[in-house]
């Protein structure tokens, strides 16, 4: 085609626009995507809950009744029921949703940070700065995952705090890893060379070429990993290491309830089943996330 | 550097025409191999192995030879993209690394790669992507886009369509070009063609070849064209060097080249190229197996043990480059008088 044939370029196309195109597309798919749809309503419906506790929770979470011990779900006046010590449940469910919510992402954002800063340097630089960081990374991967949470709770004692710090040092080895084989992939790419070529320093390829490039898989890696830090908060939760009593947290509630398994089962199963659904559906929206984020060619 | 009022003005012929653009002399890169015991010397691959040649203003060297003789790495050498371990580069007369730091060297030398999605980061915007060396290179971001337009005219493709888009939106001719272009846009004397037509479909390749012979003409341009077709090096060369192992077994004018080939590899690679003349058509492998392993190469000659010709000469003593007058330059005992190679009188 003939360039000249059709005219001159309109001024509105030779500004510089930061890639619309491409958000909006990524935007479109998700629209799409209902399974990823839903599962997005129902955690921005959690997180709402968690966040407007105190609007929504009807009762007082920390009140207790010796007389209305364990009642089952639809108890006029408690709508799901109440707990070993006469506490509302939907109550509990909905201020423990603030502590497991935070218990999930606080530990996956700091580990973010860190093991993404650490492994995006390994597989940058490579050589000698990836053997000394990756072969770190492995001691920690010599343990399981509970295990270390556990250990590294137990040696700092137990409350909020402590547990972050433990679930934190748990999520840095494999963001770490994630981070730096995305990186590597991408490095060895002819457009990170071309850069290069052109005499731009590391700190602007990482920053325009390699960041925007690996971002996307270990974000979505990430927030796979906010179900899994729930999930092990409550573990330390019901070991005793977490959150202290009688704050309300769906594992620590989880704990308590167990005993009463045989006397009210579905108000005992009411905190897991927040559990699940919360991690269920973070682990398909971020799988949603990915697909919609892909580059297709 | 007293180019701080307009940082991207083409820099200025310092030497005259005489004078070579780019000298090469004794360029080497051994990569460490995994070694196989724990004790004893860390193995190399020989890569590129006391590489010398030199590229004169506006012309094109052509660079052939098989898959792994060290085509690219040279190429990567000269980009600085690696490290050589020894060599010397001068640039129309200034010494790089000396003279020549390597932020101004890359601005009078660019590189076009093979792979035209993987050389453009698919998540940038062409413009974006256009934009990016000049940025680097002290241009407003503004105006740097502004530019990418007329880079894009530059190399037939429209602004308008392709300005906005991503890579993978657009065909793989079209790659080529914006890749062709993104070398031009910091106005460099040299461009690296690393089999840059390479991986196109015939018709979009003799497109681009014709576009690169355009510019080279309209920018003043001096090209250094790898390829393994040695065709498109017949078309588009000046002068050819073929590489065999690391080395450079033969250089001289694509003509002479062509019509008299000296060395037994350069006869052997012509001898294996499609014919169009069913009469001419060869079943016979001309070369047999693949070339020796470059951690552990031949002595002498690192043809030998493939060469029809070899004698004991070849294993004992590394051939001298010969010449053989009108630029023209071979590295076989066959062309050596001094040799004592014993086909050396008949053949020569």
């Amino acid at each position: 085609m003939d360039p000249s044939e059709l005219g001159p370029i309109p001024p509105d196309q030779m500004k510089a626009t930061r890639t619309p195109g491409y958000w909006r597309l990524v935007g479109g798919r998700i629209l799409a995507d209902r399974v990823t749809l839903v599962c997005l309503a129902l955690l921005a419906l959690i997180v709402a809950s968690a966040v407007f506790a105190d609007l929504l929770a009807p009762l007082d979470p920390l009140k207790t009744s010796m007389v209305k011990r364990l009642k089952p779900i639809g108890t006029p006046g408690f709508l799901l029921g109440t707990d070993e010590l006469g506490r509302d449940i939907l109550s509990r469910l909905l201020f423990g949703g603030r502590m497991s919510l935070l218990m999930g992402i606080w530990p996956v954002a700091n580990a973010l940070v860190v093991g993404g800063l650490l492994g995006i340097v390994a597989g940058f630089f490579g050589g000698r700065v990836n053997m000394l960081i990756m072969r770190t990374v492995d001691v920690f991967y010599a343990f399981p995952s509970v295990l270390l949470a556990v250990a590294i709770s137990g040696a700092l004692g137990s409350g909020m705090k402590n547990a972050i710090v433990a679930l934190t040092i748990v999520f840095v080895p494999p963001l770490v890893r994630i981070a730096e084989t995305v990186t590597t992939q991408v490095r060895s790419l002819d457009f990170v060379e071309a850069a290069r070529a052109s005499g731009a320093g590391s700190p602007t390829i990482i920053r325009v070429h390699l960041l925007p490039n690996v971002m996307g898989p270990i974000l979505v890696y990430a927030s796979g990993l906010i179900s899994v830090s729930i999930i092990l908060a409550s573990g330390l939760s019901f070991l005793g290491l977490g959150v202290e009593p009688p704050q309300a947290e769906w594992g620590l509630m989880l704990n308590t309830l167990r005993q009463a398994i045989y006397v009210q089962p579905w108000v005992a199963v009411l905190p897991g089943l927040m559990i699940f659904v919360t991690s269920i559906c973070c682990n398909l929206a971020s799988d949603g996330l990915r697909n919609a984020m892909e580059i297709k060619q | 550097m007293t180019t701080m009022a307009e940082p991207l003005a083409r820099a200025a012929d310092v030497g005259g025409p005489r004078q070579p653009l780019l000298e090469v002399e004794g360029l080497t890169k051994h990569f460490p191999v995994r070694r196989s015991s724990f004790f004893g010397p860390k193995p190399v691959a020989r890569a590129v192995d006391g590489v010398s040649f030199s590229i004169a203003k506006g012309e094109t060297l052509g660079v052939v030879g098989e898959s792994g003789c060290g085509k690219s790495t040279t190429a990567r050498l000269l980009m600085r993209l690696i490290e050589p371990d020894a060599g010397r580069m001068v640039f129309d007369g200034e010494l790089v690394g000396g003279d020549l730091d390597l932020r101004d060297l890359r601005r009078r030398m660019q590189m076009v790669f093979q792979d035209s999605y993987a050389s453009l980061n698919p998540r940038l915007t062409i413009a974006e992507s256009l934009a990016f060396a000049p940025t680097v290179h002290g241009i407003p971001h503004g105006e740097a886009i502004a530019e990418a337009a007329a880079l894009l005219e530059q190399v037939g493709l429209d602004p308008g369509i392709v300005l906005h888009r991503h890579p993978h939106q657009l065909s793989g001719g079209q790659r080529q070009r914006v890749n062709i272009a993104r070398a031009l846009a910091l106005h460099p004397r040299l461009v690296i063609l690393d089999e840059a037509v390479s991986a196109l479909d015939k018709s979009v390749e003799a497109q681009v070849l014709n576009l690169l012979v355009d510019l080279k003409e309209r920018l003043d341009l001096t090209y250094m064209f790898i390829s393994h077709d040695l065709n498109v090096v017949h078309y588009i060369a000046d002068r050819a060097m073929v590489m065999y192992l690391g080395k450079v077994v033969e250089l001289g004018p694509v003509d002479r080249i062509y019509a008299d080939p000296r060395h037994p590899y350069t006869r052997a690679l012509f001898a294996a190229r499609l014919s169009h003349d069913p009469e001419k058509r060869t079943t016979a492998a001309v070369l047999q197996g693949d070339p020796p392993n470059p951690i552990d190469p031949p002595s002498g000659c690192r043809f030998r043990t493939r060469c029809p010709l070899a004698a004991e000469i070849c294993a004992a003593r590394e051939p001298a480059v010969i010449d053989l007058g009108e630029g023209h330059t071979v590295a076989c005992h066959l062309h050596d008088p001094l040799a004592g190679h014993p086909e050396a009188r008949r053949d020569a």
